[in-house]
């Protein structure tokens, strides 16, 4: 390590390489905060040139790498490695260009989600995917974690809204990923690789035009059963709202407790349902959605950007808010279709009076994706293991309605021990091979996403000999 | 020869590109497939696998050819999780049928299909062509969900799933999509739908080539949410016919104002070439930024070559609109690579290049060595040689 700190010096400006121990551990985890470690080195690298000789210097000296950007992941994609190099990208935060005939712009890594929109807003268009700490989430973040958010219903995910993605291999190159070139699509294999494909440096976005016309509804129901028959009925007639959100009364108490956002009381569940798109059928959808909202005892319609914000702030603060009605909490993030989410629900309540633990439920409700906020008190003996239980149980859920164990929060460390459960070996296998392809050397971002990978030299299933069905005699050579 | 499957000796309608495969395997089963594949790897027999064959011909011959996989048996649609908007079907199911079963429920998967019959499920991801309704709703691999594949060596393997949000490992779905059977062969596809549009509108307008790129643009930056933005221009010397797609309740109000931007007329009517292929003994697409589709027509004026396709999303499709030579091919596709990448889908010629600058290459080199390092999976039929 110290050879290779002397080499990364030699490079990189001094307040660039960090060594000290105090200063090394503000980077010791990401969002999970659950999961720790010490970086070996951090590097704050400021082109794309820097990083990919960062990266061929711990090719040569065989140490693993991890990219980082804002750290705001709640997987530990970003978790460090105590043998390796942290690779941050926070100093590469220049937008470098905007292009709106050709509706793109082109970013570097460091770039936060937000800083997008507000750099075109003004000129009518916008950067789709919203996740929640779009404020201070990373671009280059986003693409490792294909990040999505509430309004990914009708607009889609990161990787549906990448042109481009300039990025340093694991051995090292910078090599050009592009929609437009022909060839297999290795655009959509690395993003939401979690960094063990390579780190995005430059990444070419596509922009949106704001809609002519956004309604934005909070529809208040007694039950949350109540909330999910809207949630089909909507999607039953033909809807394609912008968000469709639910928020059942723990979680509502929770929003209440922290940013006073006036939800209407006594609700069992509500539902925020934006609509966009050009006017007239904006104003046909909403007229039909207050049809099939009719047994909500209260419909509130936004008049305004203020009063759209303030619907929305209940729901953005959920996370957060928790922290006001219980000391501890784990966020769950994990996915169901969304005709199983009643089911679901009904078994989640189960899981929570059998293992006295409370489940406050924020979600994604037009995709199906939950995210439960299993609620503990961290100073009570066996209280954060039963709430682990929990926790694993919903995943155990989602996988077995035919789901998935995440949404849009990534594998990171935190839920490889799960990838069995929803892939069978042979899959996992697969997925190595491209893994294999992009990083023999296994050095970035390793331990993440899968178990206990094979090593790229291991051929999985090689059969030598005869076929058994020709040695059996029910084939023959052909 | 390998037990429960289907397996003739083929003929000369068989032949891909010229080379004529020695047996065809039509497996039932996902479990079919892998035990045709496994027994083509215990004695190194190339693989070709086919849909309904209407793309086989393009590409470059591959380098070898011993068994085609046909999947026309693999024809059945396995869930129409309706209140999901989710369908999974076999590949070789056709996309008329699918689109015939998810109609009686009012739902349809946003792709378009440049042939009216025969195309299926499998070729259609494998070949990945964009069409006209890519514009609003994406590509093949954008509505690609989850995916069940078969590797050279008999693996099966599936990633995704059945929900639309899904983070959960690699997305092998991504990484076939388009991969024109060189990796493995595409079993089942799980998409997401979307709801039959209420209403649709067509404005079509006739444009001088000058018109044309401007109209475009002023239309994909308007807030009426068009669902496809398409010009065809039969002949460069003559003019252009634009027309865009309207959808939703009230797409004839909306036709109504984009009519404002272009001219022309609003109609019920699909334009009679609207999103198909009409020949394809030579095909070429031009992808290029919307920015530059006018410096791209000028430059296709010059050619000998009919356009079809979108301006406002920078992708073209070229056929010879006169007998061209393979020289003059050669140069009109070395001419546009000034402003627009181009491949060549189908071209009766081998010396052309097909697929000009790749600049992810060694990767894909690399991935394919992974997949298949006996060169087994349709040898040599795609970018590089691959």
């Amino acid at each position: 390590m110290d050879t290779l700190v002397a080499a990364l010096r030699s490079f990189l400006p001094g307040d660039s390489v960090i060594t000290d121990p105090v200063r090394l551990r503000t980077y010791e985890c990401d969002g999970l905060t659950y999961h720790r470690a010490t970086p070996g080195v951090v590097v704050l690298p400021g082109t794309a040139e820097q990083v990919a000789r960062v990266v061929r210097l711990c090719n040569e000296h065989g140490v693993p790498f991890v990219a980082r950007g804002s750290g705001t992941g709640l997987s530990g994609g970003a978790l460090p490695r105590e043998d390796g190099v942290l690779i941050v990208t926070s100093k590469m935060r220049a937008i470098l260009e905007i292009d709106l005939p050709n509706r793109r712009a082109v970013v570097e890594p460091g770039v936060t989600n937000l800083a997008i929109t507000e750099a075109v807003r003004d000129r009518g268009y916008y950067y789709a995917p919203d996740p929640s700490s779009q404020q201070v989430c990373s671009i280059g973040g986003n693409v490792a974690e294909n990040s999505g958010g509430a309004h990914c219903l009708k607009y889609g995910f990161t990787v549906n809204h990448v042109e481009a993605c300039e990025i340093v291999t694991p051995d090292g190159d910078l090599v050009t990923l592009d929609r437009m070139d022909p060839g297999y699509d290795l655009l959509g294999a690395f993003i939401g690789s979690e960094g063990t494909l390579g780190i995005a440096t430059r990444i070419t976005v596509r922009l949106c035009r704001a809609p002519e016309a956004v309604t934005t509804v909070l529809a208040a129901f007694e039950s949350i059963e109540q909330g999910g028959q809207a949630v089909s009925a909507i999607i039953g007639a033909g809807i394609v709202p912008a968000a469709i959100e639910m928020m059942d009364a723990l979680a509502i108490e929770a929003a209440e407790a922290a940013v006073a956002c006036s939800y209407p009381e006594g609700a069992g569940a509500v539902l925020i349902v934006e609509l966009d798109g050009p006017a007239e059928e904006v104003a046909r959808q909403f007229a039909r959605l207050q049809e099939i909202c009719a047994n909500a005892f209260e419909l509130r319609v936004a008049a305004d950007p203020a009063e759209r914000a303030a619907i929305w702030k209940g729901r953005k603060s959920a996370f957060a808010a928790v922290g006001r009605i219980s000391p501890a909490y784990i966020v769950q993030d994990g996915v169901v279709p969304r005709t199983s989410l009643p089911a679901v629900l009904a078994a989640i309540d189960r899981l929570s009076a059998q293992h006295g633990i409370r489940v406050a439920n924020v979600f994604h409700a037009g995709d199906g994706n939950l995210h439960p906020l299993v609620l503990f008190d961290d100073e009570e003996p066996g209280a954060g293991e039963r709430a682990e239980v929990v926790s694993g149980a919903i995943l155990d859920l989602c996988i077995e309605h035919g789901g998935s164990i995440t949404g849009e929060h990534g594998v990171g460390v935190d839920k490889s021990r799960y990838m069995p459960k929803m892939f069978s070996a042979d899959d996992l296998d697969t997925m190595q091979l491209v893994r294999c392809a992009f990083d023999p050397r296994g050095l970035a971002n390793p331990g993440k996403v899968f178990p206990t990978p094979r090593l790229c030299g291991e051929v999985p299933g090689v059969r030598k000999g005869v076929h058994p069905l020709v040695e059996s005699g029910k084939a023959e050579q052909f | 020869m390998i037990e429960g499957v289907t397996v003739r000796q083929a003929g000369a309608g068989d032949a891909v590109r010229g080379v004529l495969p020695r047996w065809v395997a039509l497996p039932e089963t996902v479990e079919e497939i892998a035990a045709v594949l496994r027994a083509c790897a215990e004695r190194d027999l190339a693989v070709v696998p086919a849909g309904g064959g209407t793309k086989l011909h393009w590409g470059p011959p591959p380098e070898r050819c011993d068994v085609l996989l046909d999947l026309c048996c693999m024809n059945e649609i396995l869930e129409h999780a309706a209140g999901d908007l989710v369908v999974r079907a076999q590949a070789g199911v056709t996309m008329d049928a699918l689109a015939g079963t998810l109609a009686d429920k009012g739902q349809e998967l946003a792709l378009d299909v440049p042939f009216s019959e025969g195309t299926t499920v499998g070729g259609t991801l494998a070949t990945a062509l964009p069409g006209p309704r890519s514009f609003r709703y994406g590509t093949a691999r954008d509505l690609l969900i989850g995916i069940t594949v078969v590797l050279p060596d008999g693996t099966i393997a599936r990633s995704g799933g059945k929900v639309v949000k899904n983070v959960a490992g690699y997305d092998l779905g991504k990484l076939f999509t388009g991969s024109y059977g060189t990796l493995g062969v595409i079993a089942e596809a799980t998409f997401r739908l979307h709801p039959l549009p209420a209403d649709r509108r067509w404005v079509v307008a006739g444009l001088d080539r000058a018109e044309a790129a401007p109209a475009a643009a002023a239309l994909a930056a308007s807030q009426t949410e068009p669902s496809a933005i398409e010009v065809d221009w039969p002949d460069p010397a003559g003019p252009l016919t634009l027309a865009v797609l309207v959808e939703g309740t009230t797409a004839e109000a909306r036709a109504a104002a984009l009519r404002e931007l272009t001219g022309g007329a609003v109609t019920r009517e699909r334009p009679s070439w609207w999103g198909l292929i009409e020949g394809d003994e030579v095909l070429a697409e031009a992808r290029f930024l919307p920015a530059d589709a006018g410096a791209v027509l000028d430059e296709v004026a010059a050619t000998g070559l009919a356009l079809r396709g979108s301006l406002a999303a920078g992708r073209v499709l070229l056929t010879p609109c006169r007998d061209l030579a393979e020289d003059e091919l050669a140069a009109a596709v070395a001419r546009l690579r000034e402003r627009a990448r181009v491949h060549v889908l189908a071209a009766p010629y081998d010396g052309l290049d097909r697929w000009g600058q790749v600049s992810g290459l060694p990767l894909m080199r690399r991935v394919k060595e992974r997949f298949d390092p006996g060169r087994r999976m349709s040898p040599g039929r795609f970018v590089g040689g691959i």
